[in-house]
């Protein structure tokens, strides 16, 4: 290219950028842009393999040492799953609760340290913000538990092609969920301090009343009320029932809930969490 | 050699018009009416010490945060009613660090290019001679966690300029940098003023910075107390500083004041005498019986002075007077809430 012609290129460049609608449309400028969070997302996941490993660190131990610890404890149940197979549904939800809660969590990171006001002045909608952290998010909590589903065959659970992507998609649906909900969380946060806060009063509890680590029919009436008011219940159900086919449902006033209703309810969730996030980014004061 | 060229050329006459801007936070007044002009390509800076409201001055102007009440316009553009325009025609600096350490620092240019609705042909043209500009050729394709903090600023800056914006503001763009890398960042600023036609709007609490400014406005408690060039500045002040060193410093002081009518008083480097002019000040300072100068230094009035002379007190004692206040006031829990 000769002088001339990279001086009229970037005279081209110049008057078709004199309006701001010279730059890119609304609708393309908005989709790049959450394409670029997401990728930052999955970018700042690939480079801290030790974020990697101790997010795999817990699911592990609670599906391999207690697991085979409790194995012959608890016996097999009337379907002939051992208590490793049991849990293993709801190791995979919860390694989807521990990463989605945190990556969203991260965005008090981010404010303490200074990028997200350079997200929050650029001439973006907070809505594109806000897609991206979540799908971010809900894909770096998905990598981990595809991670963990790996390991099913070391555990003896076989998995045919229609049931990993059954797994597969519902770990899609309630990592969106789950990171909508913990950017929710994170708004409300000012300090980074307040993360050990959240992982005793919303992460733990959460894990504990979901069923993931044991049945969920026959408790009292108490734990039974608490475990159907948490919507990781439901995650954890669905998961579980396409994984081991035969396993109970988990039942509402007797009533057993199917598969497409555990969906609605975490769908349901998730959209209105967006919906909360999207308006407590929109404030300015 | 590249040139950096504007994308448009700004239909407006004013690129930053300040009307009345208040903004408190509960009962605390951190800016306190102000008002000012800034012209299309002019340095501007806002001159005061920590916790006088130029960080709340310039979060306004930057839509971050509403005004209580007055008007903002920069570039044109209303900054409550008309958020995304000024959003896209300014560029900023913070105060702080806001990379990502992750990201390598083109990525990080990539980023913003993004968010800034650039096209690629655009980035293309721009990032490059951006990056010559700051000096990090070498650096791009490494993450930013690797950087020293000279050139994380130098990366900011160039960010802070790749969507050619029309307002750049550069809020206290050295604080907590050494001083080596300070003189280094104002040869880059010096140079980007030359090369661009960009409005720049500085904050700082350094003189020597707010020295480099076209215009400069002096901000003490929330207001506007002074507005013009440093030069015009200076002559306001209308006198130059002598200070003496003697044998005996109080009966010096004593006799000065009772033959030449000029009240000194002491300070760390002996004593000091304000007269309107120093050189010929100095010879009748020999003169006068029962002063036994040991030495003797004539200063011209500098930006310390024209501070002192529009808020009667030193900058770096408003400095501790502004951060006592600010503590105090709730406003700390109020900044963390953004």
């Amino acid at each position: 290219m000769t002088t001339a012609e990279a001086a009229d290129t970037a005279g081209a460049t110049a008057a078709s950028a004199a309006s701001s609608s010279g730059r890119d449309g609304r609708f393309v400028h908005n989709a790049r842009t959450v394409y670029m969070v997401w990728y930052r997302e999955i970018i700042r996941f690939l480079r801290s393999p030790a974020r990697i490993v101790s997010g795999l660190a817990q699911p592990i131990l609670f599906l391999v040492v207690l697991g085979a610890g409790l194995n012959p404890l608890v016996g097999d149940s009337s379907e002939g799953v051992t208590y490793q197979e049991f849990i293993f549904p709801g190791v995979l939800a919860m390694s989807v609760l521990f990463s989605s809660l945190f990556s969203a969590i991260s965005i008090v990171w981010d404010r303490e340290f200074g990028f997200l006001r350079e997200m929050l002045v650029a001439p973006v909608s907070r809505t594109g913000l806000v897609l991206g952290k979540a799908a971010g998010g809900g894909t770096v909590a998905v990598m981990q538990g595809v991670i963990l589903l790996v390991l099913a065959p070391f555990i003896g659970v076989s998995l045919d092609a229609f049931q990993v992507l059954g797994v597969f998609a519902l770990l899609l649906l309630l990592a969106f969920a789950l990171v909508a909900f913990g950017i929710v969380l994170a708004s409300r946060m000012q300090r980074m301090e307040s993360f050990q806060m959240v992982m005793a009063l919303v992460v733990n509890p959460m894990l504990f009343l979901s069923g993931a680590l044991f049945p969920l029919n026959d408790l009292p009436t108490w734990l039974a009320f608490l475990t159907r008011l948490n919507p990781a219940t439901y995650g954890v159900d669905a998961i579980r029932r396409v994984m081991i086919p035969g396993a109970p449902a988990v039942t509402i006033f007797g009533w057993p809930v199917p598969i497409w209703l555990d969906v609605v309810i975490i769908f349901t969730m998730g959209v209105a969490m967006l919906a909360m996030s999207v308006r407590s980014f929109r404030k300015v004061d | 050699m590249w040139h950096l060229r504007r994308w448009s050329v700004p239909a407006y006459s004013k690129a930053i018009e300040v009307d009345g801007l208040v903004r408190r936070f509960g009962d605390f007044t951190a800016v306190d009416g102000i008002s000012f002009d800034v012209e299309p390509g002019e340095f501007f800076g806002f001159l005061g010490p920590n916790g006088a409201g130029k960080t709340t001055s310039i979060s306004i102007l930057c839509t971050l945060l509403n005004p209580t009440a007055g008007s903002a316009r920069v570039a044109g553009h209303d900054v409550v009613t008309e958020r995304d325009a000024v959003r896209s025609s300014i560029g900023l600096v913070f105060q702080e660090i806001t990379l990502d350490d992750y990201l390598t620092g083109e990525e990080n240019l990539r980023f913003h290019a993004v968010l800034y609705g650039l096209r690629k042909e655009q980035v293309q043209e721009r990032m490059p001679p951006l990056i010559e500009m700051v000096g990090l050729s070498d650096w791009v394709d490494k993450q930013v966690r690797f950087y020293s903090g000279g050139m994380q600023r130098r990366l900011e800056i160039a960010r802070g300029l790749l969507h050619a914006p029309r307002v750049l503001f550069l809020d206290e763009p050295t604080i907590g940098l050494d001083p080596q890398t300070r003189t280094h960042i104002w040869d880059y600023i010096e140079d980007l003023r030359h090369r661009e036609s960009t409005t720049m709007f500085l904050t700082t609490h350094y003189m020597d910075e707010a020295e480099r400014c076209d215009r400069i406005a002096i901000i003490d408690r929330g207001r506007v107390v002074a507005i013009d060039t440093p030069d015009n500045l200076k002559a306001s002040v209308g006198t130059d500083t002598v200070t003496i060193t003697t044998d005996d410093e109080e009966a010096a002081r004593v006799a000065i004041a009772r033959e030449l009518d000029v009240e000194g008083e002491h300070c760390s480097s002996g004593l000091r005498l304000r007269v309107p002019e120093g050189e010929k000040f100095v010879p009748r300072l020999f003169d006068t019986p029962g002063v036994g100068v040991q030495s003797v230094s004539v200063r011209r009035p500098s930006l310390d002075d024209v501070f002192i002379k529009y808020t009667g007190r030193d900058i770096r004692d408003a400095e501790s007077d502004s951060v006592d206040q600010f503590k105090s006031s709730g406003m700390v829990q109020a900044f963390r809430k953004r």
